[in-house]
């Protein structure tokens, strides 16, 4: 067992992927000679060279696209997009392109690219650095969307990307990266699309997935000093999700609250929600919470984004106000 | 300008009258409901996908436009296939899931139709980097149009091919409209858009696109260039789209006489006059050719209205790639 932060298995699951396959190759904005934005890929040119580790221009719609066109003529490209926020400049190739190509053609076409980009807010970069969409991308037919909250899943999660034939969007979150956990020696996979339950409880299930799953603990830590035992259900992936064991969940705790990053208005932790109403409506106590970061663009003094987002005074209220806890 | 032997000369006038018969057929079905949605015809522009696409190889890859029935016949795609595809039958090449805008044939490197304007140009880089990385003789072929220059991702691209130094043949069909806006008022560079290439290194040139033997020739340059250097070269091509933008579109933005004034260079007529003046062919040989292509449409026709309708699991089907 070795100790790995989400960055370093980041990196091993890179060189994993290039190791294994001749037509693996990475590209992104300076993830060669600068060493990664966030220095997931550093070490990987000097060991790799240039042929498979490509700088490229400022340039996203132009690289994604071309990681796209390079996956239909038989290559296995991993993109890197220095952020979500700058997806937005290539969302035409994911979401018009990418996710459409295998449907169009009927099956004779496949774009199995991996894009990789960095989410969440609480670096105190301002309104446009400091933005969730992987909901927008996990709301689209066509695409894969995955995004761990642990080295574990991080590892276990790339590895399944690099085996699908479809367009997965691997999302990680900024604050993460020095997250540290035991890694297995032996190797494993963690299937795109099942749910974990990360703290098994009876009295209420906390549904949250990567920047958000600090926060579900530390609720859950709280909530505990009160005798409330909260089952913490990590999503991991948010497109597709194997909602049984979140209903199961559900069944047995009949509360429900969710923690999402996104603001409150048409946000993914509300389709969870709307979800569970639908099928576990006869089991549930109460409505279902949702706590999302409040409806501004993110301002930039760290006093006023920790109140922004959604922290532990605002779970903690909710939670009273919904349950009496 | 080269000279053709008969059976070239019978190609091309066949594979043009195929594409302009093709046309008129989705215009008169059209009319009558069978086909819907957005119909964008080719018709004018005949001599620019025969006279390139003649000078491809098998593993060459063509990627286009929306505007693509032409480009789909002239690789080889199966006119039945096209038409059933625009009734939306189960015939068609993607079952309907398509449409007129997004014909794909992979067993012919036929890449695809794209109609986001600009969208498929990252897209051709891919494709070029990849043949590049596999060390494969191949080129793409990436038609567009003159629209297309004003996106963001027609300069990425280039600056990609450039940069990288990529097997890529971009191809500006030039018809002077974006739907019914001119190119002067959409342009700051109209009167030169392949110059844009010089920006980036490339070679371009820019040619009459309504005589296929100049389009062959032009582009037997351009990809010998290419397969020689390895790196990208644009061809602007001149031409006119004798319909609207699309069969929603009057076309009330321009006079008559500029239509009239492009019909009288019409590329399969400029073409007849040749193949006799040269007694490539004969003027019974030119009925044959448009008896053969008449047979051609109304066979298609036939295979789509009697194809049939897809079901629901077809709707469900291929949203993600399955093994099984
Ligand atoms: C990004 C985008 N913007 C707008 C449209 C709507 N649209 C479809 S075709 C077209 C004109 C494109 O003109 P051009 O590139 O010259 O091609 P042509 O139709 O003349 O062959 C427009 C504006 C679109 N499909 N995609
Ligand atoms: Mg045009």
């Amino acid at each position: 067992m070795a100790e790995l932060t989400i960055r370093e298995s980041l990196n091993k699951a890179l060189r994993e992927a290039l190791d294994n396959n001749e037509n693996v190759f990475i590209m992104g904005e300076d993830i060669g000679m600068y060493g990664g934005p966030y220095a997931v890929t550093k070490g990987l040119l000097e060991e790799y060279g240039s042929e498979k580790i490509m700088d490229t221009p400022i340039s996203e719609s132009g690289f994604v696209g071309a990681a796209i066109g390079a996956s239909m003529a038989g290559m296995k490209p991993i993109v890197e997009i220095m952020t979500i926020n700058f997806s937005l400049l290539a969302m035409d190739q994911i979401v018009n392109h990418a996710a459409k190509i295998h449907y169009m053609s009927d099956g004779q076409l496949s774009v199995p690219i991996i894009i990789r980009t960095v989410t969440g807010a609480g670096g105190r970069m301002g309104a446009t650095h400091s933005q969730s969409f992987e909901g927008w991308y996990a709301s689209v037919p066509g695409l894969k969307v995955v995004s761990p909250s642990n080295a574990i899943d991080a590892l276990g999660l790339f590895r399944s990307a690099i085996n699908e034939n479809n367009p997965v969007i691997f999302v990680e979150h900024s604050m993460l990266y020095g997250v540290k956990n035991e890694i297995p020696d032996q190797y494993y996979e963690t299937p795109i699309g099942l749910p974990k339950v990360l703290e098994k409880g009876n009295d209420l299930t906390l549904i949250a997935w990567s920047g958000m799953i600090p926060l579900a603990k530390l609720v859950s830590t709280e909530l505990n000093k009160r005798n409330i035992n909260t089952e913490i259900i990590d999503l991991r992936s948010l497109n597709p999700i194997d909602f049984e064991l979140i209903f199961e969940s559900v069944k047995k705790t009949n509360k429900v609250v969710i923690l999402d990053e996104y603001w409150e208005t048409g946000s993914f932790g509300s389709y969870i929600s709307s979800v569970i109403q639908e099928k576990c409506f006869d089991y549930l106590d109460g409505p279902v919470g949702v706590i999302n970061s409040l409806n501004v663009p993110m301002p930039y003094s760290a006093e006023l984004e920790d109140k922004v987002i959604p922290n532990i005074d605002r779970a903690l209220s909710k939670i009273k106000e919904l349950f009496g806890f | 300008m080269s000279n053709i032997d008969k059976e070239t000369a019978r190609s091309y006038l066949l594979e043009m009258s195929k594409i302009r018969h093709f046309e008129e057929a989705c215009g008169r079905m059209y009319m009558q409901g069978k086909i819907k949605g957005f119909l964008h015809l080719y018709i004018g522009e005949e001599a620019i996908a025969v006279g390139a696409i003649s000078q491809l190889t098998n593993q060459d890859y063509v990627i286009t436009h929306y505007r693509d029935h032409g480009h789909a016949l002239a690789r080889g795609m199966d006119p039945n296939k096209i038409m059933a595809e625009l009734y939306g039958k189960k015939g068609g090449s993607s079952r309907g899931k398509g449409g007129s805008m997004h014909l794909f044939d992979k067993k012919l490197n036929f890449m695809g139709g794209y109609a986001i304007v600009g969208g498929h140009l990252p897209i051709a880089i891919g494709l070029g980097l990849a043949l590049k990385k596999q060390k494969k003789d191949g080129i793409v072929l990436c038609f567009f149009g003159d629209g297309a220059v004003n996106e963001g991702e027609f300069h990425e691209s280039m600056n990609l091919a450039a940069l990288w130094n990529l097997p890529v043949l971009f191809y500006l069909e030039n018809n002077q409209y974006g739907m019914g806006t001119h190119v002067k008022k959409s342009s700051a560079a109209a009167d030169i858009l392949y110059k844009f290439a010089d920006l980036y290194g490339m070679p371009a040139t820019r040619i009459d696109g309504m005589d296929v033997l100049t389009v062959q020739d032009s582009a037997k340059e351009a990809i010998n260039k290419i397969r020689t250097n390895g790196g990208p070269v644009l061809i602007e091509a001149m031409t006119y789209r004798f319909k609207g933008h699309s069969m929603a579109d009057p076309a009330s933005y321009r006079e008559d006489s500029e239509v009239k004034q492009w019909e009288d260079k019409d590329p399969i007529l400029l073409f007849k006059e040749y193949v006799k003046e040269n007694n490539l062919l004969t003027d019974i040989d030119i009925s044959n050719i448009e008896n053969e292509v008449k047979v051609i449409i109304q066979n298609c026709l036939k295979f789509a209205e009697n194809s049939p309708l897809p079901d629901m699991s077809v709707a469900m089907d291929k949203i993600y790639y399955s093994d099984n």
